[in-house]
């Protein structure tokens, strides 16, 4: 028998070495992965974990509150710098979402095995990071009540939203993004359904997993089709993702704003969507696979795969920031050069930029080194300055190019208050706790998905033979 | 068929690998059983093959899908900024059909990803919380680590004895007869 369509099958398969424990059968993984959820306690890290989140959480309700008591002014927006926080935070969490697809649409067509064991994690992690950049634009409406006036339906008003704005193109992007996200986690869930309705013991919980299992029951008529629309979501999911954050780009493109204007932008979001998206699944995978002891499933080739997509990402990042500095020089346009040269590299937010550079682009620098990549406390450490740069790109990409125009008398400074930080950190602890409560009530790991890793295969064919 | 069959819905074996179940499969289809199905905890390629199932119109359903989303995105578009509200932008005339083609894309995804998940789960007739192979001793392991063959009842060439000895050939770990 041949292998078919997808990379993966029983007969004559034989599994990567280092992509799972070969000691591991199909008993055992389900029991590994399947009993987390299930367990009776609470263990101490994780309630541990989610107070932290939670707690944060109530920093973001705070921050909100306060925020539709007094309106948009209590954060640092002004003019010229009408963009600032709401939408740095809103691109952030929009690239971190997008290494989930990456590793469940793209490397499902590209036939990677090793994504199968954090595939699911990290679809997760897209659907909360894609709620937590909703709620900046929303909020950033300034009234976002009537938030739902970007959508076009038939009203008194008898007016239509303009569809030939980069921000309509946003609502529409973001919402399918987020609606495809959530159908192919719910269809890679059903499987993983099943199997948590057959292990509960509790009533309850089984009628809630067996009702949201839709009566899954493993046929073989069913698979195939089960098969079909996997592969074709995921092709599906492939240009969305990257459109998504190409129309992101096309907000700050579309304008004829120094530093923003420029034609490298749709690819350059991109790629910094997956470094700072592998970044993330790393900082939250590190700890999680040692803490429930995944070290079987999640192996080391994951995480050097990881670090090694954070590395060649990180170039293209890094080509990109010169590529910009070299176009700004190459046009002769003075504008160009004032804002991407002298601005930038010697202003006032010089220290931001230089700050940016060193976290997007030499430390990426360490991950060529597989002592690093090995080191799991030093590429933990990695992963945050990661972020923490990609956070700094947007605020110098959204910031330093609105401060000042193309008017001395209307330049003016810009920093975040109290409120847009209460509500970014509100929002990081919306994250935490949405990932917590997943990996509390769901399998974190799509088991069916780890079954066809193991090798059922050769005890078959020695069998037959 | 007696009043003792009708109630009976099929029988099961039971198998331990994947590799075993296929086999059986291929060997039931061989032996001219037509209302059969396996049971796994996993996709198994070559299943397609065994079973004799060779293709499923879910693409077809999927191409309308994201057809319809095309053609309705755009026209959403084209209605609203041409038709119904005309703003003149930029001096690029009212069909400035460029800025229609990001929306125009995001609804194809959207309409073909619901095709794809619904058309999925309604082909495949679920949900259905109850089917009568959930009656199979040991059946909560089919989602996790054994193998079920079903012949059903229904299938012309079934006859109890016989179905159950042939099944019984296939070397299984166990055979049992499943009523509704």
């Amino acid at each position: 028998m041949e292998t078919t369509t997808s990379g993966h099958n029983q007969a004559g398969y034989v599994p990567p070495p280092d992509v799972i424990d070969r000691s591991e059968t199909y008993g055992s993984v389900t029991n590994l992965i399947g009993s987390i959820p299930l367990e009776p306690r609470i263990r101490p890290g994780w309630i541990t974990g989610f107070l932290v989140g939670f707690a944060l959480l109530q920093v973001m309700l705070l921050s909100v509150t306060y925020l539709l008591v007094h309106g948009t002014g209590v954060w640092g927006l002004n003019i010229p710098v009408g963009w600032g926080f709401a939408i740095v935070n809103f691109v952030w969490w929009v690239g971190i979402g997008h290494a989930g697809t990456l590793i469940s649409a793209i490397l499902l067509l590209l036939k990677q095995d090793w994504r199968m064991a954090i595939a699911r994690f990290s679809e997760a992690m897209t659907l909360f990071a894609v709620a937590c950049a909703g709620v900046f634009p929303v909020l950033h409406t300034g009234r976002p009540w009537l938030a739902f006036w970007l959508l076009p339906y038939p009203n008194s008003m008898q007016i239509w939203p303009q569809f030939r704005s980069p921000l309509l193109w946003d609502v529409f992007a973001i919402s399918t993004y987020a609606t495809v996200s959530i159908l192919f986690w719910y269809v890679g869930l059903i499987p993983d359904l099943a199997t948590m309705r057959d292990r509960a013991k509790n009533k309850l919980i089984k009628y809630i997993y067996g009702t949201l299992a839709l009566g899954w029951r493993g046929s073989a008529w069913h698979w195939h089709r089960y098969e079909i629309a996997s592969l074709t979501l995921a092709g599906l999911a492939t240009p969305l993702v990257v459109s998504v954050h190409t129309i992101v780009s096309f907000d700050f493109a579309v304008s004829v704003i120094p530093g923003w204007h420029t034609t490298i932008f749709p690819p350059y979001f991109v790629a910094g969507a997956v470094y700072s998206g592998f970044a993330m699944v790393l900082t939250l995978l590190i700890p999680l696979r040692s803490y429930y002891g995944l070290q079987s499933v999640v192996t080391m080739r994951h995480i050097h795969n990881c670090a090694k997509v954070m590395l060649a990402t990180g170039l293209i990042v890094g080509y990109g920031y010169s590529m910009e500095i070299f176009i700004a020089w190459y046009s002769g346009v003075e504008y160009e050069q004032f804002m991407l040269i002298t601005e930038r590299m010697t202003g006032p937010y010089a220290l931001q930029y230089w700050a940016l550079i060193f976290c997007n682009v030499i430390t990426p620098q360490f991950l060529w080194f597989r002592g690093v990549r090995e080191n799991l406390v030093l590429l933990w450490i990695l992963t945050i300055v990661v972020n923490i740069g990609m956070w700094l790109e947007r605020y110098v990409i959204v910031v330093i190019s609105l401060h000042r125009d193309y008017l001395p008398s209307s330049w003016d400074m810009y920093s975040g208050t109290v409120w847009d930080w209460g509500l970014y950190i509100g929002t990081l602890g919306l994250f935490t706790t949405l990932i917590f409560l997943f990996i509390r009530v769901l399998p974190m790991i799509a088991i069916f998905e780890v079954r066809m890793l193991l090798p059922d295969a050769q005890k078959s064919e020695e069998k037959k033979a | 068929m007696t009043d003792q069959d009708a109630s009976l819905y099929g029988l099961v074996a039971e198998f331990e690998t994947g590799g075993e179940l296929l086999k059986a499969t291929e060997n039931a289809r061989k032996a001219g059983y037509t209302r059969i199905d396996a049971y796994s905890p996993l996709p198994l390629h070559g299943m397609e093959e065994a079973i004799g199932q060779s293709y499923t119109r879910l693409p077809v359903v999927v191409f309308f899908g994201g057809m319809l989303g095309m053609i309705g995105g755009y026209s959403l578009q084209y209605y609203t900024a041409v038709i119904d509200y005309p703003i003149m932008i930029g001096g690029k005339g009212l069909h400035s059909w460029p800025a229609f083609i990001p929306v125009t894309f995001e609804c194809t995804i959207l309409f073909a990803a619901f095709a794809a998940v619904f058309g999925m789960i309604l082909m495949n007739g679920l949900p259905r919380p109850h089917h009568p192979i959930f009656e199979t001793p040991n059946f909560d392991r089919a989602s996790q680590d054994r193998f079920f063959l079903a012949i059903e009842a229904e299938d012309p060439k079934f006859e109890r004895a016989a179905t159950r000895t042939f099944l019984e050939e296939l070397n299984p770990h166990a055979v049992s007869e499943v009523t509704h």
